[in-house]
């Protein structure tokens, strides 16, 4: 703010000549006029046509019965039918399931990738490139790769196993495992970013803290359980929060490898979705976008204000 | 001192070795497929090719069914070059306003950029706004929604670079007489170069892998972007296992080589803005 008195000052102090050729509403107090609201515009109108006037059109969608040419009021029918179908039903707890695995599982091997990664090793460079690469590779490539990979018949994993004696499952095709291996699929592509962030949070602690600590006698564990794990708490929030935004809304690994199969035992919502937009149940698909809607809000609002209000208190 | 260098380099021979397992085989099965002829390439064994036939196999995927592949290169291109340019200006306005005015507004604003960040986009409604306006399947319509979804994130990543330029810079600027667009056309965006580098490429691998908005937006086979004709590839060449691995090759080096020459900058800004999110 006193930079704005400053200049605003200065700009009244210039010579008549200069001032006559600035825009109108610019010199006494309009130093605001150079940060014009219209900057907000273009960015905004886009945000409403394509983002906040579909979202709130969902809500009213997704109480019709939606075609192409004809939409009809049926109240709350869409919901039900979504909690009373077992296969619409399987979709909403997978998506939890998904969710919650892939994230926990980043957490923990981003956490021990990045411990890896600052420590005095050799290769870290090479390490670091090759660790962070899945992320930047097309999704549907990815699934394609290790579906043939993870074929039960052939596949190069299973084939492995069975050279040192283990049986492996059919990965994609086993009811029990698809989804499980899915969501191992999705870690592995994506641990790079976890592994980052990590990374960046732990090379922000202080080296004199474990000095200190050591001079104390404390073990390598109580260093990692007393100093590491709660000075990288503000990077664990992020890897939660980006993880979980990523994991409910999962839907291109999916589809690239199971398409929600066998039967429905890998649906999430966001396949529903596209299957009852596919099949023509514009209606019942919008209501799926709802229920994702609220299932993401109800479960990233008390995520990032619990993580967040830890980190304050301490 | 000793020990510990020696431990270093155990720990370290021992993780190259897993990652070279868990990391680089599934992209050299990848390579090795894409260069076998299409019988020894359907037992898809992991092993060297008896054949090379890299260059073959290319020539095979760039002219099936009329060069399909080749189309949906120079759409994703398009697509990708028009959708950042697009979101980078404005998205660079908003961040900038943002961070040197401070409004009663603001919190509305932040709070829809961090909306625009969680909430997953309602498919039909958006497919129905298309329509109404005329942009459904062209690719206009895909750059505009292109634009839209990566907005949130690319003001966050602007509005933290901005609060690096100094103030002092607007000043001198308004007191030689710039209006607001040559203030922030001619001397601030200029100086945002390093984050607009960033954005640029961290949206362009993600614009450019990105299969559910033309899956949903942008259907049928001429407009197909590379994602989508990978996708229908899957289910047209099931026989031809080395020309479907050849087009995932193909498809894989654009970020490869994006990687190699901005790696500081896709890391820095995978870290940042997720840091700021």
């Amino acid at each position: 703010m006193a930079s704005t008195t400053t200049s605003a000052a200065r700009v009244a102090a210039l010579p008549r000549a200069t001032r006559l050729e600035e825009p109108p509403g610019h010199g006494r107090g309009g130093i605001r006029t150079m940060y014009p609201s219209w900057f907000y515009l273009p960015a905004g109108a886009l945000y409403v046509v394509f983002f906040a006037v579909p979202t709130f059109a969902s809500f009213y969608f997704a109480l019709t019965r939606w075609t192409l040419f004809d939409v009809e009021f049926i109240g709350l029918d869409n919901f039900v039918q979504f909690f009373q179908e077992p296969q619409l039903v399987q979709g909403f707890v997978n998506t939890f399931f998904y969710g919650f695995v892939t994230s926990a599982l980043k957490v923990v091997l981003g956490l021990a990738l990045g411990l890896l990664l600052t420590s005095q090793i050799i290769a870290r460079g090479y390490l670091r490139s090759v660790v962070f690469f899945p992320v930047l590779v097309s999704t549907i490539g990815i699934g394609i790769t290790f579906k043939v990979l993870l074929d039960p018949f052939g596949g190069l994993v299973n084939e492995s196993l069975a050279a040192l004696g283990i049986t492996g499952p059919g990965w994609l095709t086993d009811p029990a495992w698809a989804l499980f291996s899915v969501a191992l699929i999705d870690v592995w592509k994506g641990v790079g970013i976890a592994t980052l962030i990590y990374i960046a949070g732990l090379v922000a602690i202080p080296q004199e803290y474990y000095e200190a600590a050591r001079v104390d006698g404390a073990t390598s564990w109580q260093l990692f359980r007393r100093i590491t794990l709660p000075l990288v708490r503000p990077a664990t929030a992020t890897v939660v929060v980006l993880s979980l935004i990523g994991g409910l809304r999962s839907f291109e690994l999916i589809w690239a490898t199971t398409r929600g199969g066998p039967g429905f035992t890998s649906d999430v919502i966001a396949s529903v979705i596209y299957k009852q937009y596919q099949a023509g149940f514009y209606g019942l698909s919008t209501a799926g976008n709802v229920v994702l809607f609220v299932v993401v809000t109800a479960i990233m609002i008390p995520v990032s204000i619990l993580l967040n209000r830890k980190e304050v208190d301490r | 001192m000793r020990a510990r260098r020696v431990r270093g380099v155990v720990v370290g021979a021992v993780a190259v070795l897993v990652s070279v397992v868990v990391f680089l085989v599934p992209f050299a099965f990848i390579l090795v497929t894409a260069a076998k002829t299409a019988e020894e390439a359907s037992l898809l064994s992991f092993s060297l090719p008896s054949e090379w036939a890299l260059w073959d196999n290319l020539v095979a995927v760039l002219t099936t069914r009329d060069g399909v592949v080749v189309r949906a290169f120079v759409n994703s291109t398009i697509l990708t070059v028009a959708s950042v340019a697009l979101m980078v200006v404005v998205a660079a306005m908003v961040g900038y306003v943002l961070q040197r005015r401070s409004s009663r507004w603001n919190p509305v604003v932040n709070f829809f950029v961090l909306a625009g960040l969680i909430v997953p986009p309602a498919v039909v409604p958006t497919i129905w706004v298309l329509q109404t306006i005329g942009l459904f399947k062209t690719i206009p319509g895909m750059v505009l929604i292109n634009a839209t979804f990566g907005l949130s994130f690319c003001v966050l990543l602007f509005r933290a670079f901005v609060s690096t330029v100094p103030r002092e810079l607007d000043e001198a600027a308004i007191i030689d007489g710039a209006g607001p667009m040559r203030l922030f056309f001619t001397v601030v965006l200029p100086l945002l170069k390093p984050v607009v580098i960033t954005v640029v490429v961290v949206q362009a691998v993600a614009v450019f892998n990105d299969f559910t908005g033309p899956l949903y937006f942008l259907p049928g086979d001429e407009n197909a972007t590379v994602q989508l004709t990978l996708y229908n590839f899957q289910s047209q060449v099931l026989s031809q296992w080395n020309l479907l691995f050849m087009d995932i090759l193909l498809i894989t080096l654009p970020p490869l080589v994006m990687y190699i020459f901005f790696n500081r900058q896709i890391v820095a800004g995978m870290t940042s803005g997720a840091v700021k999110g």
